[in-house]
């Protein structure tokens, strides 16, 4: 027996018990074996449920586990820290045939997936709004608004953060299929998903490449910059103004 | 203030897993919980509320750090990434004991998320010994190495468990963490006397005592098989098992294990409160308190 046979074996039930592997009396041990392949297979698929709460609303509890085996064989985790097990489910989901039919399941993923990231990222101070407010304009917007650690942007052809509402809050299904550019923020511990203003996906994208608030507004389709910037202070989003040094 | 150095070691009486939906019961009334164990991995993001209760909690408990990622018993090199997450948890939390398993759980870079066993045989040993060796070198401490619970036997095995762990802690200044409730699960699985296997055990070399539940099965022979579960009581033979543990080896760190369906505190609280019956009498006196 070496651990590449026993590793084989182990996520794939239609191969054999590693040779040599037995039981006390040196038989043959399948059910004894079959424990491994069990804790595998359910610890895997468990950290994938607590990881996908609103993927799995969507398909059912059934569907999801049988999907979660054919996932973690297909992706079996590259790192100890399960917390962010599921990088690979967004893709997974744009493969996996039988949910084709879900146009919006990746970017439910995608979602579920930046709100685990935000939980576990790096804590920062705030900027304070009257900060903000006592900057002369000019300055302000040469100047470059630096995101919390914890902020995610996902830009989505659906509307899926209606979507994740719907299964995590009662709130009513979308009316229509538009798509949602969305913010995650983690005002305090817990990550709050905040969808933005028509237009200003663009800009929070251009604040998180480093872009000053005059460029960032210059290559953004027309938003409500007031509102947008009110949704970024209020969620704690931005943890620093970064100013040029004069020249 | 006290010693430091005197401070940061577990002390001899009941602590538990900590699981976060009891951070506000452990803050109100521990009692009788002593000391706290966190799973190295849940506690290597970069901040938010896991490392916040943290912190939290080490300004009033001391806290046990055990690891279940590294793969000590893999066959390739450890995760050298993983080793220096290890590091920095161990370096800016300072706890007062440090362990993980006679296992393996990373293959080729895979991590498969469970204790895998392994072979006992000169070759294993080799390699379980420069492991820990690197371990306690990169963490700059000594660690506990816990016995694990096994379902399997390995033809190539020629060394028994117990001779093996103790060569492994005499070659590197390890320390043992004895699982009770895994010691139950692996002799009734091999058909071994569990009264044997503690009667035998280099008691001196443990830290630490790990007690859990486990779930019944059948092999293939329809003999019991055990399954260690960390998800219910611990049973009375187990805990009759503790208790001659604590008859060979005296008063140690006892730590209930719950991980899984997870109960309410006052349950954990009383597994707790039966560990600290069984070590109230033996506490020696001038112990941490």
């Amino acid at each position: 027996m070496n651990q590449s046979d026993f590793r084989a074996a182990l996520l794939d039930p239609d191969l054999p018990v590693p040779t040599g592997v037995t039981d006390p009396e040196g038989r043959p041990a399948p059910r004894r074996f079959n424990v491994y392949r069990n804790n595998v297979t359910a610890s895997l698929t468990e950290a994938l449920r607590q990881a996908f709460p609103v993927v799995r609303a969507l398909v059912g509890e059934e569907f999801f586990t049988a999907m979660a085996q054919v996932h973690l064989r297909a992706y079996p985790p590259r790192s100890p820290l399960l917390m962010f097990y599921g990088e690979d489910m967004p893709q997974f989901l744009r493969d996996f045939a039988p949910v084709s039919h879900l146009g919006y399941l990746p970017d439910v993923a995608r979602l579920e997936l930046c709100l685990r990231r935000a939980y576990h990222a790096a804590d920062a101070a705030p900027v304070a709004v009257d900060v903000l407010q006592a900057l002369p304009p000019d300055r302000l917007m040469a100047a470059r608004l630096v995101l919390a650690p914890a902020v995610r942007l996902l830009r989505s052809d659906w509307p899926v953060h209606a979507i994740w509402a719907a299964n995590t809050r009662a709130a009513p299904p979308p009316r229509e299929m538009r798509g949602e550019d969305v913010l995650v923020a983690r005002p305090a511990y817990d990550p709050l998903p905040i969808v933005l203003p028509e237009g200003a996906g663009a800009f929070v994208d251009a604040l998180a490449k480093g872009e000053t608030l005059a460029e960032a507004i210059d290559i953004s389709p027309e938003f409500d910059l007031t509102a947008t910037l009110g949704i970024l202070l209020s969620a704690n989003a931005i943890t620093r103004i970064q100013e040029e040094a004069a020249p | 203030m006290l010693d430091r150095a005197a401070e940061n070691i577990l002390p001899p009486k009941p602590g538990v897993g900590y699981k976060p939906q009891h951070f506000s019961n452990i803050l109100a009334d521990p009692d009788p919980v002593s000391w706290l164990e966190i799973h190295a991995e849940n506690y290597m993001g970069d901040g938010g509320r896991p490392l916040a209760q943290l912190r939290h909690l080490a300004e009033r408990f001391p806290v046990s750090v055990h690891g279940v990622g590294l793969s000590i018993g893999g066959e390739g090199p450890l995760d050298r990434d993983h080793l220096d997450r290890l590091r920095n948890l161990v370096s800016w939390l300072d706890p007062a004991s440090f362990s993980e398993h006679l296992a393996w759980s990373t293959h080729d870079a895979e991590f498969l998320n469970d204790l895998l066993p392994l072979p006992y045989t000169e070759r294993t040993l080799a390699r379980v010994v420069s492991h820990i060796d690197q371990v306690q070198e990169t963490l700059g401490r000594r660690m506990l190495l816990e016995n694990p619970s096994v379902y399997v036997e390995f033809a190539q095995s020629s060394l028994d468990e117990i001779a093996f762990l103790t060569e492994i802690a005499r070659r590197t200044g390890c320390g043992l963490l004895l699982d009770v409730n895994n010691v139950y699960v692996s002799c009734v699985n091999r058909r071994q006397d569990p009264q044997d296997y503690i009667r035998r055990f280099p008691h001196a070399l443990v830290g630490e005592i790990h007690l859990g539940g486990h779930d019944e099965d059948r092999d293939d022979t329809g003999q019991p098989l055990l399954i260690d579960a960390h998800g219910s009581e611990v049973v009375d033979p187990v805990w009759q098992l503790y208790a001659r543990t604590i008859d060979f080896g005296g008063a140690k760190p006892t730590l209930i294990e719950w991980d899984n369906d997870v109960p309410d505190w006052p349950i954990l609280a009383a597994e707790a409160a039966r560990a600290a019956g069984i070590l109230a009498p033996v506490i020696p006196a001038g112990a941490p308190a």
